[in-house]
């Protein structure tokens, strides 16, 4: 009898949950798949069933391709420098250095700020001729003025650079919070026996914290494909789509054209990368026990 | 350990005092600068000096270009209505997975962890074709409605309230407490600093959205600051750099404030809630 008024209770207590959680993450998930294999409807013309061709433009499709590997030089560039300067910002900031509590809130500002205010700040250090950039390349080297937001060579890296500024604090509190939970016993045994400290944090601090750098690396890889919004205010994508990623395709996609078919049919893409990841991160998780 | 032997500082922390202050500059440089232009008139925008004159008409223009006051009002309610929703949804369905059993419930989690994946941000696309069909486009609730189930905040509170010793949770069903009782004054109270960690984050989180609440709202009555400040800059009225400025950093301002004041707590609350 108790047993089953505990299941009673449970259902109760997770039902309102539930209901939104489903509405708004499972069955959208469900309903991408099946509108992928769908036309757009438009007017009074209804959806109709296409099979694979929404999946054949995308494979023709030039535009997706090029954004595509946009997003694996995003990843690329933003992932190995944001997680080495979060643990080189930890390493200081739990140190004893002076102005380390100033320093800290320099580096943990950016996370706080919204992507789409700190874009607009960006936005102006890279005007060219006028920016912060320029005015000192011309004051210092006597440069000429560089547009590296309109040039498709140049504009992936400036993003990148923000992206970099933006999440490195984020990254920099994960392994805070590791480091104060590494006991101070096994700094003092590496003094009395003599070790550098460079020999202690290759030695004993990295394999400690590869935990927190495989968690830390799974949220920045979801997070470049996540973050699009300074995409909107510095370059909308461009020139000729060098700036534009994934998420932002489809919402270009989905919005912009109101192809809501294709758009469905590039979010399973994007679905599909995440749960291999996904995999990824089960296996990783694997090895993370080894550790403790 | 002589203490009162004159200690030197090494080479190695000179080295690493500078780098790291160095760094530091480099990212407060943006912010700094914002700063600058905006209590700045445009004259001084890249001319650095000691005595240039502040002046708040920058953020007077700004204020007065656009509706602002309706944006902050705006946003304001769509995060207080988040927040609350997302604490009693959340609360009740940790409670329901930390302390009961019943079938189902191991599967259900993982569904429940699937969120942490597959994220309400990226499903825009079906979840507008949800709200068209509700009938809710262009309204607050819209903005908020995929995420007030939150995965995160299930899975935090969860994990706090199993840490919750079992005898204090029996103690209180011998008494005959119903359990909706046991989990407002056994649990909820315990659970207080994981309630201000995730406070926090989906506070600044839901303020600092932005595609979503694109999406979904095309009124000045529905809109976020954030799009708000996206709609403002976008005009090509020939704005001065220093009014677009002024307004980033009033949008951004209270979360700003709010940092720099409970700093130490900011950065507590985001490692609790990053720690498994």
């Amino acid at each position: 009898m108790m047993h089953k008024r505990e299941w009673i209770y449970g259902w109760l207590f997770l039902s309102p949950a539930l209901v939104f959680l489903f509405t708004f993450t499972h069955y959208p998930a469900v309903t991408t798949v099946i509108s992928s294999f769908f036309s757009t409807p438009k007017g009074r013309r209804p959806a109709k069933f296409i099979g694979l061709e929404n999946y054949q433009a995308l494979i023709q499709d030039d535009v997706f391709w090029k954004v595509l590997l946009n997003n694996f030089w995003f990843a690329l560039g933003t992932i190995p420098i944001s997680i080495g300067l979060a643990l080189l910002m930890a390493l200081w900031v739990n140190s004893h250095l002076k102005g380390k509590t100033l320093s800290r809130v320099a580096f943990f500002a950016p996370t706080v700020l919204p992507l789409i205010a700190v874009a607009n700040i960006w936005l102006f250090f890279y005007t060219p001729g006028f920016g912060l950039i320029d005015q000192f390349r011309s004051g210092l080297f006597g440069l000429p003025a560089i547009n590296l937001l309109g040039n498709p060579d140049t504009v992936l890296a400036a993003m990148i650079v923000v992206a970099i500024w933006k999440e490195a604090g984020f990254f920099m509190i994960f392994y805070l919070a590791a480091l104060q939970s590494v006991p101070p016993v096994l700094k003092e045994a590496a003094d009395v026996e003599g070790a550098s400290s460079f020999y202690y944090l290759r030695k004993v601090l990295l394999p400690l914290l590869m935990p927190t750098t495989l968690f830390v690396s799974i949220n920045a890889v979801i997070n470049s494909f996540r973050l699009v919004d300074h995409i909107f205010v510095m370059t909308e994508g461009g020139p000729d789509n060098a700036s534009s990623l994934l998420l932002y395709y489809i919402y270009e996609t989905a919005f912009k054209y109101w192809q809501s078919g294709y758009a469905a049919t590039l979010t399973v893409v994007l679905l599909i990368l995440l749960s291999i990841l996904a995999i990824g991160q089960f296996f990783l998780f694997d090895r993370k026990i080894h550790y403790k | 350990m002589s203490a009162n032997k004159i200690r030197l500082p090494t080479f190695d922390t000179v080295l690493n005092t500078f780098a790291m202050w160095f760094l530091a500059f480099m990212w407060a440089l943006p912010l700094l600068y914002a700063i600058w232009t905006a209590f700045h008139p445009a004259a001084y925008e890249t001319n650095f000096v000691w005595n240039a004159p502040l002046t708040l008409d920058n953020f007077k223009s700004a204020w007065a270009a656009a509706p602002f006051a309706r944006y902050f009002f705006n946003t304001v309610l769509l995060v207080t209505m988040i927040l609350v929703c997302q604490f009693v949804l959340c609360t009740l369905a940790a409670f329901a997975f930390a302390r009961f059993e019943f079938p189902g419930r191991g599967i259900l989690f993982t569904l429940v962890l699937l969120q942490l994946l597959v994220m309400p941000d990226i499903l825009i696309v079906e979840n507008y074709k949800t709200i068209r069909a509700l009938d809710l486009v262009d309204t607050i609730v819209a903005i908020g409605l995929p995420y007030i189930a939150s995965g995160f905040g299930i899975f935090l509170l969860r994990q706090t309230f199993m840490s919750v010793p079992k005898e204090l949770d029996e103690a209180a069903r011998v008494e005959g407490t119903s359990f909706l009782g046991i989990l407002w004054k056994v649990y909820i109270p315990l659970a207080k600093p994981t309630y201000l960690a995730y406070g926090l984050v989906s506070v600044s989180h839901h303020w600092n959205n932005f595609l979503w609440p694109l999406i979904i709202t095309n009124s000045v009555e529905t809109r976020p600051v954030t799009v708000g400040l996206s709609v403002f800059s976008a005009i090509d009225a020939g704005l001065e750099w220093s009014v677009i400025n002024a307004a980033t950093l009033m949008t951004s301002g209270p979360l700003l404030i709010a940092f720099l004041l409970f700093q130490r707590q900011f950065v507590q609350s985001f490692m609790r809630a990053g720690i498994r």
